[in-house]
């Protein structure tokens, strides 16, 4: 759908005198010379799409030298792109789903997400009535239980949906994020503006905003990183799910998958016929949430029972 | 949390001792019965594609198995309220009007379960057993679609058995306290 409108916009090409290049010589005899050293290239740096295998190299182990000093550990920032052949799917099991939310806590763990002020959780668990079914209007992710399951409730956690057509990626004004060829939609933290069109465009609520600078304590930060996932995000930009992507794209299950205590999350590579779940979507119940707006996510809920 | 923490336990165990898991030996008679067993777990092996790991079973309650240091002989196969474990028999709730010990453990070899027709399962593949009643949660967890799996969704992974979430004698899953709330935006400071 995008692609056409994608091919005909004007495209800098490799070469030509773009501004994006002019700002670099202009900053290199000014500001860099007031600024010294510390990033200006990455301010008048070109997108990553369009970056050189060795400038993009320089800025990863400038970014590894800079989140290891500031974190006191050796910090990875992988870049390894999507495995050939794969399109990643996730299923949920609504008929298992407790509401216990250590999917959410795995999840701020392993993803390094602001623990608190602001508060940052990529997973929003949602407790519905069994009376109402899947209701937004009476859902409530705030709800405060001694135990879960509650009698005559039931729990819809969403998270990104990795749509194969993201309204997200449609709105943003400088393409900071985009489908990858696995399906995971990404986000580059670096080339993020902080408009938050993405944000609201999203109907799943799936992208969260740093309003503030984020607080991630250096003992639980987690030093194994993708560039376009997990890494140390600041502030005023956008982040949200990548299907974990430094462990999906070394072929580990996501963080969430591994954590539930019920068995209620799936995941695989749809485009192979013996996945999990494609085992769930050929013999389950599943659905898409809301399926109306035509955003045909790559994240199936569905009842095993 | 005691759920969490047997999980874990029994992935951690299964990294530990993954060379050593091939089921601990058995009585040779009952070789034969427990090759004619061993094409299900073969299958669910190849119809994945990858390589697949049975994680450890709970540990038994200590000082409890094998059985066999204290039932030497077959036993009075008549139901009835048991002198011996009082705690499993307060708790048990798996078809408790209808079902007793001797319908799954063995009366002939305590260490060992049998199925309804007879042939003797190990311990550690007691799926085999909860897979005669409950045939299309087997075969849901065969898929990977029941149950739960760590490792690599291309490769290596271990799946869990039905003991280690549920407990046999009282398998309906016991409710689990939640992790906090969110915190609203506006309880956020700045």
């Amino acid at each position: 759908m995008t692609a056409p409108g994608r091919s005909k916009l004007p495209v800098v090409q490799p070469g030509a005198q773009s501004r994006r290049q002019f700002l670099r010589t202009a900053a290199g005899g000014t500001a860099a010379a007031a600024l010294g050293a510390c990033g200006i290239e990455d301010l008048v740096r070109s997108h990553i799409h369009e970056l050189s295998k060795e400038d993009l190299n320089r800025i990863i182990a400038r970014l590894e030298k800079k989140y290891s000093e500031t974190y006191g550990k050796s910090v990875t920032v992988a870049t390894n792109a999507a495995m050939p052949g794969v399109e990643f799917g996730y299923g949920l099991d609504l008929s298992r789903c407790i509401g216990c939310r250590r999917c959410v806590y795995a999840c701020v763990k392993e993803n390094n997400q602001s623990r608190r002020n602001p508060q940052i959780q990529w997973i929003r668990v949602l407790e519905m009535e069994k009376e109402r079914g899947v209701d937004l209007v009476h859902a409530d992710p705030y709800y405060q239980a001694e135990l879960v399951p509650r009698p005559g409730h039931f729990y819809m956690p969403v998270q990104c949906q990795q749509c194969r057509h993201p309204p997200c990626t449609k709105v943003c004004p400088v393409k900071a994020t985009w489908s990858e060829p696995d399906g995971i939609v990404v986000i580059d933290y670096d080339w993020c503006i902080g408009c938050r069109c993405c944000t609201a465009a999203c109907p799943y609520g799936a992208r969260k905003f740093n309003w503030a600078e984020p607080q991630l304590p250096s003992e639980e930060m987690n030093p194994v990183t993708h560039y376009l996932g997990n890494r140390p995000r600041m502030r005023g930009v956008v982040e949200k799910c990548t299907f974990c992507i430094q462990r999906s794209r070394v072929g580990r299950y996501p963080a969430c998958v591994e954590i539930c205590p019920v068995g209620a999350r799936k995941f695989g590579n749809l485009l192979d016929p013996k996945s999990e779940i494609r085992e769930v979507m050929d013999r389950k119940r599943v659905f898409v949430f809301k399926e109306d707006l035509a955003t045909e996510p790559r994240f199936y809920y569905f009842y095993a029972t | 949390m005691a759920i969490r923490a047997r999980v874990a336990l029994a992935v951690l165990a299964v990294l530990a001792g993954a060379a050593a898991l091939p089921a601990p030996a058995a009585d040779p008679s009952q070789k034969g019965k427990r090759a004619a067993a061993a094409p299900a777990a073969a299958r669910a092996a190849s119809e994945d594609g990858g390589e697949l790991i049975q994680a450890q079973a709970p540990p038994f309650s200590e000082g409890i198995f094998p059985c066999t240091q204290c039932h030497q002989k077959p036993g009075d196969p008549k139901r009835r309220e048991l002198v011996f474990h009082e705690e499993i028999q307060q708790s048990f709730h798996h078809d408790s009007e209808n079902r007793w010990c001797l319908d799954c453990h063995s009366n002939a070899n305590r260490d060992m379960l049998h199925l309804s027709g007879g042939a003797l399962v190990p311990f550690t593949e007691s799926y085999r057993l909860c897979g005669q009643c409950h045939g299309d949660k087997y075969r849901d967890w065969r898929a990977g679609v029941h149950g739960k799996r760590v490792g690599m969704w291309n490769g290596k992974k271990i799946y869990l058995l039905c003991v280690n979430c549920h407990n046999p004698h009282a398998p309906r899953f016991k409710p689990l306290k939640p992790e906090p709330a969110p915190v609203r935006p506006q309880e956020m400071k700045p």
